[in-house]
C-alpha cells in the first residue's frame, strides 16, 4: 500500500538524524524541519470518498505530551495481534526505525530522550488545520467522524460541563459523532447538547431501559463524492458497567451483533454503497464484530486508544485504529461504485504540534474558552525528575503519584486508582501543572473516599477487574487497564481463568501477605456509586504535590506479570 | 454441594467498592449449581435428552446491573397445531434458586418469543429449554457476568 511507503520514507528521515537521540535543541530544530507540514498532509488522493476519524480526544484542547503503552497484553484470539504488539516489537512490525517521527508518535521506546526533539503533539487548532487542508482538497467527497470521549477529562470541560469542547467541535462540523465518557456528564445534560448540536449524535445500541425506546439516532445517510455512505452509530457498549449509572439510570447500553446486523441490512435496502461503523466498542470488540456482521466496510475504532499505522483488515472490512487524545488524524480514501468498495488507501497522519501550523480560528476560540480559568490551569504545583505516564495494562509512574498522594493524604495503607487509558505524560524536568494533574483526574465523579476493606474483598474486586481485562473473549471484557494499587504489591497471570489471575498480595511497607480476614483502610476515587464521599482527587494530589514538591519517579516493580510469553 | 458461605461474591464485591456503611454480611444461604438445575429440568422431562439448536436465547455478556437482567427468548416455529412449542423454561445455576420462569405456548401464541427481567446474585449460567408439541426438546445455554464495573476506560 502507499500509505506504508509513504510512511516509511518519513520514518527515514527521521531516523538519518537522530540516531541516539537526545540531540537537545539542535536536534529539536532539525528534527522541525524534517516534519515539515507538507510531508505530514502528503496524500496521493484516490477514489471518490474521504472518511476524516478524530476520537478519544479526552478535551484535550492544546497539545499534549503522551507515551503508547509498553504493556498492552492480547488474551484469547486477540494473543500477539495488533494492538496488542507494544515498544521495539511494533517498530519491527511496521518496519519503523527507531528514533524516527512515527516511533515516538507510536511507542513508548526512548519516549523521555525524543519527546524533548519531537515536541508535544495535537491541539485542536492543528486538528483544525489538518481537516480543513484535507476538505480544501477533496472537497465533498469528505466525511468527518467523531468516534467518542470527546467531551470530558480536561479541567475547562469540567468547569464548562463540556462546553468548551462542544463549541471547538461544532468549529471543527464533525458529520457524525458517538460517545462513551459524554454519558458522565449525566442523561440531563448529554441530551441538551446533543439536542443542539449541527450533526447527529448517533448511538444504534442505547435504549430507554423500560421500553426499550431509542435515545438517539441509530444511523445517517450521506451523501459524499456521488456515494451513498451510510454511518451506523455504536456506542461503548458497557458504560452502564464501567462508569456510573446513576448518571444516566433510564438508560441502557448493549452489545448485540444482530442489532447492528439489523442497522446494516436496513442501510444497504435504503441504498447505501458504503456502510461505516462509527464504534466506541474497543478494538478487539470491533475485530469480533467484524467476523459476525455481515456488510460493513469500514470499522471507525476507539475506545482502546491504539494507534495504528495501518488499516486491519477482517474479512471484507477494513478497521482504522486513531489512536487518543489528538495525537492522530486518520484519513482513509476509498474508491467505491456500485458493487462497493474498489480500492483504498489509508494514513494516519501524526499531529506534531512544532511542524504543523495552527489554525487560526480554532486558536483563537481555544484561547477564548481556556482565558477564564488560565490562573488554574498553569499554577505549579511541583516538578518531576523523571517521566511521568499512566497508559498501560498495569501501573505507570503517574499512577504511583496518584497512589502515594492517597496513601499519605489520607492516611491510608492501601490505595486504589482506576485504570482509565487517558492521562497526557510528563516528561523529565517538567513542571507539574494543576492543568497537568487534572488531564489525568477531571471527571464528574471525582471524590477521593477513605474506607476499610478486608483483604479478601480487594482479592475480590482485583480479580474481578482482571477478569474485565483479560477475559479472553473481548465481548466480556469492560472498562479500560487494570486498577492501580498503592501500597500493596501483586503477581498477575493475565492467562488465567476468573479468580485465578491475583496471587502474591503482599504489603509494600513489609512484604507481609494480605490478611484476608483482616480489615485494611483504604483510599479510592473515581467510585461508580452514587453518594461517595470526600475530597476531589485533584485536591488531594495537588496537596501532596505542594508537599512533596519534586517527584523522582521510583521502579515500577510493584506487579509482577507471569504466563505472558 | 456448593453449599457457599455468606455473602455471594457480588455483595462482596459491591461492599468492597462502596462500603461506606459497614458491610452487611447476608445470612448464609444455599446457591443452586447446574446439578440442581439438571436435576429440576429432570423432574420435568426425566431422561429425555434435549439437542442444542431452535432457541434464540438473547441475554447480555455482562449484565449492567444483577438486580434486572433482560431476557428475551425465542424458539423457531410454524406454529401449527401440529408443529409448535409447548413450553419453555429458564433456569439460573448460580442464584438461590434455579426456576427463573416458564411459559405456556399454544399455536394461537403465533409466535414462542416472550420477555422478561431476572435478578442474578453473581456470574452463571442461564440455561433455557423448549418442548415441542412432538415432545422434542431442545435447549440452549448462555453466561451472563455480573460485575462491579468501574474502572471507566
Amino acid at each position: 500500500m502507499v500509505s506504508r511507503r509513504e510512511f516509511i520514507q518519513a520514518g527515514l528521515a527521521g531516523s538519518a538524524l537522530l540516531a541516539g537521540s537526545g540531540l537537545g535543541s539542535i536536534g529539536r530544530l532539525a528534527a522541525q524541519q524534517r516534519l515539515s507540514e507538507a510531508e505530514l498532509l502528503r496524500f496521493e488522493p484516490l477514489g471518490n470518498v474521504t472518511l476524516i476519524h478524530v476520537t478519544d480526544l479526552h478535551a484535550q484542547l492544546v497539545p499534549i505530551y503522551f507515551r503508547e503503552p509498553s504493556i498492552n497484553l492480547g488474551v484469547g484470539e486477540a494473543k500477539g495481534l495488533v494492538p496488542h504488539i507494544t515498544g521495539k516489537d511494533f517498530l519491527s512490525h511496521y518496519k519503523i526505525p527507531a528514533g524516527s517521527p512515527m516511533a515516538y508518535a507510536l511507542t513508548s521506546e526512548d519516549f523521555a530522550a525524543l519527546a524533548r526533539n519531537y515536541g508535544r503533539m495535537g491541539g485542536f487548532d492543528r486538528i483544525a488545520r489538518v481537516v480543513k487542508s484535507i476538505r480544501a482538497e477533496r472537497g465533498d467527497r469528505c466525511l468527518l467522524l467523531d468516534g467518542g470521549d470527546t467531551w470530558t477529562n480536561s479541567w475547562t470541560s469540567l468547569q464548562t460541563k463540556a462546553a468548551d469542547v462542544v463549541e471547538a467541535m461544532n468549529l471543527l462540523k464533525p458529520d457524525a459523532m458517538t460517545g462513551h465518557w459524554e454519558f458522565t456528564l449525566g442523561a440531563d445534560r448529554v441530551k441538551e447538547i446533543t439536542d443542539s448540536l449541527a450533526f447527529p449524535f448517533l448511538a444504534q445500541n442505547v435504549r430507554e431501559s423500560e421500553f426499550e425506546d431509542r435515545v438517539f439516532e441509530p444511523q445517517k445517510m450521506f451523501e459524499r463524492g456521488g456515494v451513498k455512505v451510510a454511518v451506523i452509530g455504536q456506542a461503548y457498549p458497557y458504560t452502564g458497567i464501567a462508569n456510573p449509572r446513576w448518571m444516566f439510570p433510564k438508560w441502557t447500553f448493549s452489545l448485540k451483533d444482530d442489532d447492528v446486523q439489523k442497522e446494516v441490512d436496513a442501510a444497504r435496502a435504503a441504498g447505501a454503497q458504503l456502510v461505516v461503523l462509527l464504534s466506541h466498542n474497543g478494538f478487539d470488540i470491533d475485530r469480533k464484530m467484524a467476523g459476525r456482521v455481515k456488510g460493513i466496510d469500514v470499522i471507525l475504532t476507539a475506545h482502546t486508544h491504539d494507534a495504528l499505522p495501518e488499516a486491519v483488515q477482517v474479512g471484507k472490512t477494513l478497521l482504522v485504529a486513531t489512536g487518543s487524545h489528538g495525537k492522530f488524524v486518520s484519513r482513509l480514501d476509498l474508491d467505491v461504485d456500485k458493487s462497493g468498495v474498489k480500492g483504498f488507501r489509508y494514513r494516519l497522519i501524526p499531529i506534531f504540534s512544532d511542524a504543523i501550523t495552527p489554525d487560526a480560528e480554532m486558536a483563537a476560540l481555544v484561547k477564548k474558552v481556556r482565558a477564564p480559568f488560565e490562573a488554574d490551569l498553569g499554577r505549579v504545583l511541583g516538578k518531576t525528575d523523571g517521566l511521568l505516564y499512566r497508559r498501560g495494562n498495569f501501573q505507570g509512574s503517574l499512577d504511583d503519584v496518584f497512589t502515594d498522594a492517597m496513601l499519605q493524604v489520607r492516611d491510608a495503607e492501601i490505595a486504589l486508582s482506576p485504570g482509565v487509558r487517558w492521562g497526557a505524560s510528563l516528561i523529565p524536568g517538567q513542571d507539574i501543572t494543576f492543568e497537568d494533574v487534572t488531564n489525568a483526574c477531571a471527571m464528574t465523579y471525582p471524590n477521593c473516599y477513605r474506607t476499610s476493606m478486608k483483604g479478601s474483598q480487594l482479592k475480590a474486586i482485583l480479580e474481578d477487574i482482571g477478569d474485565n481485562i483479560f477475559n479472553p473473549d473481548p465481548y466480556a471484557q469492560g472498562g479500560g487497564d487494570m486498577v492501580r494499587l498503592g501500597g500493596l504489591t501483586f503477581t498477575v497471570d493475565p492467562y488465567q481463568t476468573s479468580g485465578r489471575r491475583i496471587s502474591n498480595l503482599k504489603l509494600a511497607r513489609n512484604g507481609q501477605a494480605l490478611d484476608a480476614g483482616r480489615d485494611y483502610t483504604v483510599a479510592g476515587w473515581a467510585s461508580i456509586n452514587q453518594g461517595t464521599e470526600g475530597p476531589p482527587i485533584w485536591d488531594v494530589v495537588s496537596t501532596y504535590l505542594q508537599q512533596k514538591k519534586v517527584i523522582t519517579p521510583r521502579p515500577l516493580d510493584a506487579v509482577k506479570v507471569v504466563g505472558a510469553g | 454441594m456448593a453449599q457457599r458461605a455468606a455473602q455471594t461474591r457480588r455483595e462482596t464485591l459491591i461492599a468492597g467498592m462502596a462500603s461506606f456503611a459497614a458491610a452487611a454480611i447476608a445470612p448464609s444461604l444455599a446457591f443452586a449449581d447446574a446439578a440442581a438445575v439438571e436435576a429440576e429440568i429432570k423432574k420435568l422431562y426425566g431422561d429425555k435428552k434435549a439437542e442444542a439448536g431452535k432457541i434464540k436465547l438473547d441475554v447480555p455478556q455482562i449484565a449492567e446491573n444483577g438486580l434486572v437482567v433482560p431476557i428475551n427468548v425465542e424458539v423457531e416455529s410454524p406454529m401449527t397445531a401440529a408443529d409448535h412449542v409447548k413450553s419453555v423454561h429458564v433456569f439460573a445455576d448460580g442464584n438461590p434458586l434455579p426456576g427463573i420462569v416458564s411459559y405456556k405456548f399454544t399455536p394461537e401464541s403465533g409466535r414462542a418469543a416472550a420477555s422478561a427481567r431476572m435478578r442474578l446474585a453473581q456470574t452463571q449460567n442461564i440455561v433455557c429449554i423448549a418442548e415441542m408439541a412432538d415432545g422434542k426438546l431442545f435447549t440452549a445455554k448462555s453466561e451472563v457476568k455480573v460485575t462491579i464495573g468501574g474502572c471507566g476506560g
